[in-house]
């Protein structure tokens, strides 16, 4: 090799450096926002706890009432392995989990269905529309009760509560994505020869999805509450039980321990949400500041 | 042979009203006359609001007039006629469609196979020169590749009548000029009338055999002229014969009295 060839490189290399060094820095600096925002969460987790442990031990805080940290991790472990009262813990939270999916599953469907016929239908939405605002209005949870009334101790009676709570706020997004359809969007799929079936399912149903999408967030939540309340009022397995029996025994840690239980559940659900939702979405320009 | 005699499009003192939100009665279009030939590109040009958009959403068939008669080949207009194009002024492709996808559509609403509509929508994209393409989202293309998919959408279900609502007005200038060069091409094979609404009036003489000039809001017909320009064009080339700066001065002097009116009726209003 000549001398040239070496120093050609080289000095690329020196005319290039002021750049790539400042790209460098920049990492950096990013990289070490990024250690810092993680690191102070876990340290504000660390204080939030150990402030909880440390005043529940002094006996600041009644321990019998507010439990403690090491109390309520030691129930989760019990349970995980010698069981609840009612049975295996695995038992407890499918059982929950079935009964909200099942719930969510039933309620989505309904929601989104009728939300879309609503909102293609005119008539139909002049008919039915007060009456919808009607049961809205009414706080659904007071139907947990009659539905244990209706359905007995079994899961049905949860579903049923999951199925109303979900119900609602789906088909409000169902009907307003239907109803807010980008108008030249119809007239163009209208004279590329669509008909109106083709329309709803082509156009309206695509365009309302990302509408419909928002409500699924919110409404597996709403699932979780109708199965644990509908559990809690009475029930023969499930999480909503080991709240309501911890609490008719007088413990404290294991109505926490099952609210972290639950805590991890709904946080999984979401995530696979999250998942589904970018999978579907991949025609969606990616927009600035959704980074979640 | 009635067929080939009667024109493409006729407007027999066709009106059109519509009810405001507030409630009172618009006219947007008045006793509007109008006759396209057959294979005819007629350029329709207004003031702003003037009802020019009305008027081929009338033809088209998405709305109905409330006076008057449309003729669509002779034949009152009854709801879409299915050889009828429209390209609309705002992006109107599916977002979550691919481009290939977003061609397909037209010939599968209308219910021919798949693979003969994959077949024609490839065709029609690398005519359009967006072969390339055909995979990628429409969020993915500038603003004047989403219309050439938009055009690439239309011709691939061969229209008769190819009704533009101002279709480049949001393309930069250099874009439209060379969208206005694509747009000759691929009509000039079809034998397609063409109804090409637009405020710009260089682009209207560039395309057109026929200028319509519409009066201010409600919309009628003002005064018509006949573009005398040889044919095929180069839109860049066409706009400096001496000819096309005499077709322009006229056409001005006829529009900017109408523009004025529209001009001084908004003062008025805001006033």
């Amino acid at each position: 090799m000549s001398p040239e060839t070496i120093a050609a490189p080289a000095a690329a290399e020196e005319h290039k450096s002021p750049g790539t060094e400042r790209t460098q820095a920049r990492e950096r600096a990013a990289r070490n926002r990024r250690l810092l925002v993680y690191s102070t969460r876990v340290v504000l987790f660390v204080a939030v706890v150990g402030l909880w442990e440390v005043l529940a031990r002094t006996a600041v805080i009644d321990p019998f009432n507010f439990s403690m940290p090491s109390k309520i991790w030691d129930q989760i472990r019990q349970w995980a392995l010698n069981g609840t009262p009612q049975g295996p813990l695995w038992e407890q939270i499918w059982y929950t989990l079935y009964e909200a999916l099942l719930g969510w599953v039933l309620g989505v469907f309904g929601g989104v269905v009728l939300g879309i016929a609503l909102g293609r239908i005119r008539f139909l939405a002049d008919v039915v529309g007060p009456y919808i605002k009607v049961l809205n209005a009414l706080p659904r949870i007071v139907l947990a009760p009659i539905f244990l009334i209706w359905f007995g101790l079994g899961p049905a009676s949860k579903v049923a509560s999951a199925v109303v709570l979900v119900f609602f706020p789906v088909f409000f997004n169902a009907f307003q994505g239907a109803r807010e359809v980008d108008r030249n969007l119809v007239d163009n799929s209208r004279i590329l020869g669509a008909s109106n079936r083709q329309v709803t399912l082509h156009v309206v149903i695509p365009s309302a999805t990302s509408w419909i999408f928002t409500s699924l967030h919110v409404s597996f939540g709403f699932a979780l509450i109708g199965a644990i309340v509908g559990e809690y009022i009475g029930a023969t397995k499930g999480l909503g039980l080991l709240v309501s029996a911890s609490q008719g025994t007088f413990n404290a840690a294991g109505v926490y321990a099952a609210m972290v239980i639950l805590a991890v559940v709904a946080l999984l659900a979401e995530g696979l949400l999250a998942f589904l939702e970018k999978r579907l979405f991949r025609w969606k320009p990616v927009e600035s500041g959704t980074a979640r | 042979m009635n067929s080939q005699t009667t024109p493409a499009i006729e407007l027999r003192a066709t009106s059109k009203a519509f009810r405001t939100p507030s409630g009172r009665l618009h006219t947007a279009v008045r006793d509007l006359d109008l006759t396209v030939r057959r294979g005819e590109f007629v350029a329709v040009v207004g003031p702003t609001g003037c009802g020019k958009s009305t008027t081929l959403t009338l033809v088209s068939g998405l709305e109905e007039p409330t006076e008057g008669e449309v003729l669509v080949a002779g034949e009152p207009v009854r709801g879409i006629g299915d050889k009828v194009g429209f390209v609309f002024q705002q992006d109107a492709v599916f977002p979550w469609r691919t481009v290939l996808s977003n061609v397909m559509a037209g010939p599968r609403f209308r219910g021919v196979p798949k693979a003969e509509a994959r077949e024609r929508a490839r065709e029609w994209l690398d005519r359009v020169g967006l072969g390339s393409f055909q995979d990628r989202y429409p969020h993915q293309l500038s603003g004047g590749q989403r219309k050439r998919v938009a055009l690439a959408a239309t011709f691939v279900n061969d229209p008769e009548l190819l009704l533009m609502d101002e279709p480049f007005s949001a393309l930069d200038v250099q874009t439209r000029a060379l969208m206005s060069d694509q747009l000759l091409e691929l009509w000039a094979g079809t034998g397609a009338s063409v109804v090409f609404v637009t405020h710009d009036l260089e682009e209207s003489i560039a395309l057109a055999d026929k200028v319509v000039v519409m009066t201010a809001g409600p919309a009628t017909v003002k005064e018509v002229f006949a573009i005398d320009l040889p044919r095929p064009r180069k839109v860049e080339e066409v706009r400096l014969e001496p000819r096309f700066v005499e077709i322009y001065r006229e056409l001005w002097s006829s529009l900017g009295e109408e523009v004025r009116i529209t001009r001084e009726r908004g003062a008025a209003d805001v006033a």
